[in-house]
């Protein structure tokens, strides 16, 4: 080991035991304080009640696989209609200006509106037209509200996607006789796409949870499952083992997608 | 006198209030190498970017074969399948492979076979020693073989005049005279070629003619012996006396 690496290794060493040492203490105090408060017996029956969380869990993950489902159905409707909305906002012919600007149009509104907000109107609305079984499904109109949502965002990352490709490579392309639509196809929007991959897991993360918003229009799914067992036994611990399976899957989703980020930025370092 | 194959009477362009084209006049026969001196900012660059008309130009016009191709709405695509163009730093798509950097315009434009173009691009990349690392991507290639894709990206469309804007002047100097071999292979194999450059060896030793270019107008045109070793306008005399003496 050279001085320099003496010298670093030594400085490590101090981190970590700092770091240990208040990563401790803080524990150490969460630990002892909060059963301290008056109202932590409560909160103790009513939250974390282990016979409750092994009776509901096995029917939550069950319940979880709808929203699984719902989540994965809308996926590649997201991605579909997210990368059209994305192309028609850089249309640039004047026939297709109308296309700008219902694109235009599009992102604001469905970005402005709390999703929630659109699965009530879309859920509750459409099917209120009178449509008839299967068409009056939450399903459908649920994942419409999704749908709708979330491709406004993904189109407006993949939107500085594609202006983040420099012009010397769409010049290059031009400069072969390619089209524009031959250059958009094969040169800018497979630059685009990997760039933005990562900034897209995170929306997916996103949508895996908002998918429980669909609860509040009817389908049982692990949101609705858990009120339906807090009702049932009195106990809000089947919100907390909800709130668990969540996490087992996005706490993964995330760190993969923040090691896709840094992979991406060390490469264009 | 045959008509030429590309001609440039009083191509102006401005960018905004700075004008950096002032009337170029300029014949180039087929088969003929020219080369483009001048300091950076003389408008070298710009000119052979409003020769391919990447840049539309605002006054004058542009003939290829006699054709005015810089007429303002003309289809372009048919125009620059026709002239090459090669840039100072390389612009290769990096999501593909070399042979698919090579590929992609024939087969989208040209609308070639897949198998018989896969072969003349195979054979493309042996003309220029390149065989071997015809499958891998531009980044893991040096700029030198980067450049060298390149050329053989835009030579792979058929084109009737090459044009060059300074594609050594990112190169590390070592990697300067495998792509200079390149231009040399073109040289003789007859391609009309124009060339922005800084390598004044290279340009004495192989245009047909040199012509030096300073604030947005061409000074001086002639043979590259006259040029370097007799210039007659003061501003070459000067120009060359600084570039030569570093």
């Amino acid at each position: 080991m050279n001085r320099r690496q003496a010298y670093e290794a030594a400085e490590r060493r101090r981190a970590l035991s700092i770091a240990a040492v208040s990563t401790l203490a803080v524990l150490a105090a969460i630990v002892l304080l909060v059963p301290l408060a008056p109202g932590w017996p409560a909160v103790r029956a009513s939250f974390f009640d282990p016979a409750v969380f092994a009776q509901t869990f096995p029917t939550l993950l069950q319940a979880f696989l709808i929203d699984v489902m719902i989540f994965a159905w809308s996926v590649p409707l997201i991605l579909v209609l997210g990368l059209a909305i994305a192309l028609a906002r850089g249309a640039r012919r004047p026939a297709f200006f109308p296309l700008r600007i219902f694109g235009a149009v599009y992102v604001d509104v469905f970005r402005g509106v709390p999703v929630v907000l659109t699965i009530y109107l879309i859920g509750f609305g459409v099917p209120g037209l009178g449509l008839s079984r299967p068409w009056n499904s939450p399903y459908i109109w649920g994942t419409v509200a999704l749908v709708l949502t979330y491709s406004a965002y993904v189109a407006e990352v993949l939107r500085s996607g594609i202006e983040s490709v420099h012009a010397s490579q769409r010049n290059a392309a031009i400069c072969l006789g390619l089209n524009e639509r031959d250059t958009m196809r094969y040169v800018i929007l497979p630059q685009a796409i990997r760039r933005v991959v990562p900034a897209n897991m995170n929306m997916l993360v996103a949508l895996q949870k908002d998918v429980a918003l669909l609860s509040f229009i009817g389908p049982v799914e692990i949101l609705r499952q858990a009120g339906i067992f807090k009702s049932l036994l009195a106990n809000f611990t089947p919100y907390v083992a909800a709130a668990v399976i969540f996490l087992i899957v996005t706490v993964p989703a995330t760190r993969y997608a923040d090691y896709l980020l840094n992979r991406d930025r060390d490469a264009r370092s | 006198m045959p008509e030429a194959k590309l001609s440039l009477r009083g191509v102006e362009k401005s960018f905004g209030a700075n004008q950096v084209l002032r009337g170029i006049d300029m014949e180039v026969a087929e088969g003929e190498m020219i080369c483009l001196i001048g300091a950076s900012g003389s408008g070298k660059s710009t000119l052979l970017r409003c020769i391919n008309q990447l840049e539309p130009i605002d006054e004058g016009c542009v003939l290829l074969d006699g054709q005015d191709i810089s007429e303002p709405g003309l289809d372009l695509g048919p125009v620059r399948r026709r002239i090459g163009i090669v840039f100072q730093s390389y612009n290769l798509f990096p999501h593909m492979s070399a042979l698919e950097n090579v590929t992609l315009a024939p087969r989208r434009v040209l609308l070639e076979a897949p198998v018989a173009l896969q072969a003349r691009a195979a054979a493309l990349f042996e003309r220029f020693g390149l065989a071997e690392h015809m499958h891998k991507y531009p980044d893991q290639l040096s700029g030198g073989q980067q450049q060298r894709v390149a050329v053989i990206r835009a030579l792979a469309m058929r084109p009737e005049i090459m044009l060059f804007d300074e594609i050594t002047a990112a190169l590390d100097p070592e990697l300067v005279g495998e792509v200079l071999a390149v231009l040399r292979q073109l040289r003789e194999e007859g391609m009309t070629m124009l060339l922005a450059t800084h390598e004044m060896g290279f340009a004495r030793d192989l245009a047909d003619r040199v012509c030096f270019m300073d604030g947005g107008v061409i000074v001086e045109d002639g043979p590259p012996g006259q040029i370097f070793s007799a210039p007659q306008v003061a501003r070459t005399q000067e120009f060359l006396a600084s570039v030569l003496r570093q």
